[in-house]
């Protein structure tokens, strides 16, 4: 169980450390940081969706894949499932964790509400790089009405 | 023994393409373009035949007279087209499965490059020695 541990303090760090040179404290610095993190989370997103499925069948159609996400690639992350999966059949998905293991150490109930979304964003744009590489082009957003609770949504964009 | 390997990303451009006798590239280069028709039409059709189980192995695309043409598709659409020597009759479905794993894991490899931006061509050199080592193998 070491290992679910590894991930979970870098990830901490990670964000600490982009919050701890704020140079400009700021809504404009703090969405910089937030973008840098989602584009990490992208690339990390894209590498996974090669390597992950590579043993299972090909997907059929789009909720396949977004199962796969909820199965697969959440237990390979965080070691459980997503909790809910719901959809409203016209592209729009959302994926509700009830005790999301990175808000998990920090509180549970409505305090720190407002640094929730820093440690969501890396998480957001791992969705959105795994999904990009399995050929759907999305808008992944995590909401968080209180800890550890948190809903990701995921919009695809229909080119 | 594959006489021509190529990596086409799912937008239908090639990532990495090489072939063995270094005369006549353009011909390989051709058929493998060609091959894309029946990649797409495969790939069609299975989707709408309903089959419980996808496979990611295409199987023989098309022979020529002088060649076989294989295709192997990726979960992320990536395509893998590989031209075998007809007159090598020794080579199994078995092994060209097994061509296409390797192939398969070394481009997950290539994807988990940091220095690699997905969408680029692969200039990895493990790719490359891997794919030389599946065009020299039997011979």
């Amino acid at each position: 169980m070491a290992d679910a541990a590894l991930f979970e303090f870098l990830h901490m760090e990670m964000v600490a450390e982009l919050w701890a040179h704020h140079s400009d404290p700021g809504p404009g610095g703090q969405k910089t940081s937030l973008s840098v993190l989602e584009g990490m989370g992208f690339r990390v997103g894209q590498a996974l969706g090669e390597r992950l499925p590579q043993e299972t069948l090909a997907f059929r159609e789009e909720l396949d894949v977004l199962k796969f996400l909820c199965k697969d690639l959440w237990v390979a992350v965080f070691q459980k499932q997503m909790d809910s999966l719901r959809t409203n059949h016209q592209g729009t998905y959302v994926l509700q964790d009830n005790s999301f293991p990175l808000l998990i150490r920090m509180a549970s109930g409505p305090q720190y509400l407002e640094e929730a979304p820093k440690f969501l964003a890396f998480t957001c744009g791992l969705l959105r790089g795994t999904l990009s590489t399995l050929g759907i082009k999305s808008l992944v957003t995590a909401s968080v009405a209180s800890l550890p609770t948190c809903k990701f949504q995921v919009v695809i964009q229909k080119t | 023994m594959a006489v021509c390997v190529a990596v086409i990303a799912k937008e239908n451009y090639p990532l990495y393409i090489r072939s063995a006798p270094t005369e006549n590239e353009l011909k390989f280069h051709y058929m493998v373009h060609t091959s894309l028709d029946v990649v797409d039409e495969k790939i069609s059709a299975m989707g709408k035949a309903l089959v419980d189980q996808r496979e990611l192995y295409l199987g023989l695309l098309y022979p020529t007279e002088d060649y076989k043409v294989y295709g192997y598709v990726t979960n992320s659409k990536v395509k893998f087209v590989m031209v075998v020597d007809s007159s090598n009759t020794a080579l199994r479905d078995n092994e060209i499965r097994s061509m296409f794993r390797k192939l398969h894991n070394s481009y997950t490899d290539v994807m988990c490059n940091p220095f690699y931006n997905p969408g680029d061509r692969i200039q990895s050199r493990a790719f490359d020695s891997m794919v030389t080592s599946m065009m020299i193998q039997v011979c």
